[in-house]
């Protein structure tokens, strides 16, 4: 994932295309190495870190990983589990056993029901992609209040920044708190109007994240955030 | 496809019926991202002939029966619109539209990197809105656009076209008039970047050298349309969209 460049520099090269030489770097996401060649598998803008030649893609889906935040979002209960859609190909299974509660068999339903938000966080992702979801740790825990909002997971690294800066920066200017999935569901949660100037900050960032200046966007918040007050 | 001998289908001159030289095609263009509603989309036009592919995915495939534990499988839908040739096309599936969904699944599926995505389906959707010869070929492009559109990693972008025999000449990109009364018909599934052939099937009879030359014609008519495709996806997302 990319940390934020803007598209100026940047090339866009599609599946298929020869990106040049393999000699002497590695393949990162969105590249395999053929005939001492490197060629894109995907839409995107190539870039090279660390000397690592990637794609940063157009699109993606979400890949759930071991050990991923996420928000998701209760789709069915069953006697002794939960299965939560969590934005990806498959829905993530969370056992009663891995829930903060001491849930009773059958009575998973008292304790969350359809359309209920969860903060959880990803315990197992086998290679059939079956994930398993655990809400037992530090923070996980059902949100019952605030708002969810959906950001291209291509564009979380973005609205992140380094170490984080930029969500502190969007928190402060909006005075809310805010959460980042790595499945690409933000949650946000204060004043209504901060609410939804964060909403409307995700979504100029989801819009255009490949070609803007995030910064642009901030300082652009901040800015009306100070006018109001 | 077994020709029909008083039709003239090539003029004295040596152009064909609408004036174009034996190895040229008919004009096409692109435009990747037509639907929101969709992961990703394309309109090909190519000659009077358009084709819309959607693409959703990848998701859960479903019923659990065509799941793969250790690919994803593609499912492509190819439907002509009622409303697509002079005659109207009975709605729903039928024979040949069915044949044309299997045979461009197994191409896609040569192409896209289906190992990235066990259990998982990609579904394709390809409606013909205007029919004029060549609809799985500009159907099989779409499709590719559309996946590319859509962020699945492919090896390359497939490109349909597809050459014939008229008149005992091997011509390129057949029109309706060629399809109807000429002697062979190639529809190919290129990857241009390889130089593979991902999808390939014949109509007719063609000499070993008709053959090759059909061939030829086919790889230079992709070299082309693939730069068609490429600058379609360039300006949709260089123009700052993404």
């Amino acid at each position: 994932m990319s940390q934020g460049q803007t598209g100026a520099e940047q090339r866009l090269v599609t599946p298929g295309m020869a990106v040049g030489p393999s000699a002497g770097k590695r393949a990162g996401s969105g590249i395999v190495a053929a005939d001492n060649q490197f060629i894109a598998t995907q839409l995107g803008w190539l870039q090279e870190r660390n000397n690592t030649v990637s794609i940063d893609p157009i699109h993606a889906a979400y890949m759930p990983r071991s050990g991923d935040l996420i928000v998701g979002m209760v789709a069915e209960v069953r006697n002794n589990l939960w299965f939560m859609d969590i934005n990806g190909s498959f829905q993530g299974l969370l056992p009663m056993s891995l829930a903060p509660w001491k849930v009773e068999f059958g009575a998973a339903r008292q304790h969350m029901d359809i359309g209920d938000v969860v903060l959880a966080r990803v315990q197992e992702v086998d290679e059939c992609h079956n994930v398993v979801l655990t809400m037992k740790g530090v923070g996980l825990r059902r949100l019952k209040q605030g708002a969810v909002e959906s950001l291209p997971v291509q564009h979380i690294d973005r609205v992140r920044g380094p170490n984080n800066e930029r969500l502190q920066r969007l928190r402060d200017a909006c005075d809310c708190r805010i959460m980042v999935g790595e499945n690409g569901r933000v949650w946000i949660d204060g004043s209504s109007e901060g609410i939804k100037q964060a909403r409307e900050a995700i979504h100029a960032v989801a819009k255009a994240a490949h070609h803007t200046d995030i910064d642009t966007i901030l300082n652009e918040l901040e800015k009306n955030m100070k006018g109001d007050a | 496809m077994g020709g029909y001998g008083d039709v003239q289908l090539l003029r004295d001159d040596g152009l064909r019926l609408d004036g174009r030289k034996l190895d040229e095609m008919r004009p096409v263009t692109i435009e990747a991202g037509i639907l929101p509603a969709a992961d990703g989309s394309a309109m090909v036009t190519h000659g009077l002939n358009v084709a819309v592919a959607a693409v959703y995915g990848p998701m859960e495939a479903h019923p659990r029966k065509i799941q793969r534990q250790d690919r994803a499988v593609i499912d492509v839908r190819y439907n002509m619109a009622p409303f697509s040739t002079s005659d109207r096309i009975r709605p729903g599936f039928n024979r040949r539209s069915r044949e044309i969904s299997k045979v461009t699944a197994e191409a896609l599926e040569s192409v896209v990197l289906v190992e990235r995505y066990p259990r998982s389906k990609i579904r394709v959707e390809i409606e013909i809105l205007a029919a004029e010869a060549g609809t799985r070929c500009a159907g099989i492009t779409a499709a590719a656009v559309a996946l590319a559109d859509a962020g699945i990693p492919m090896r390359d972008l497939i490109v349909g076209v597809a050459s014939g025999k008229v008149e005992g000449t091997v011509v390129l990109d057949l029109d309706k008039a060629e399809d109807n009364y000429g002697q062979a018909d190639l529809p190919v599934g290129i990857l241009p970047n390889t130089g593979e052939i991902a999808f390939l099937q014949m109509d007719g009879d063609l000499s070993p050298a008709e053959f090759e030359l059909a061939m030829e014609y086919n790889f230079k008519a992709a070299k082309e349309i693939h730069e068609i495709m490429v600058d379609a996806l360039r300006r949709r997302y260089e123009g700052g969209e993404a």
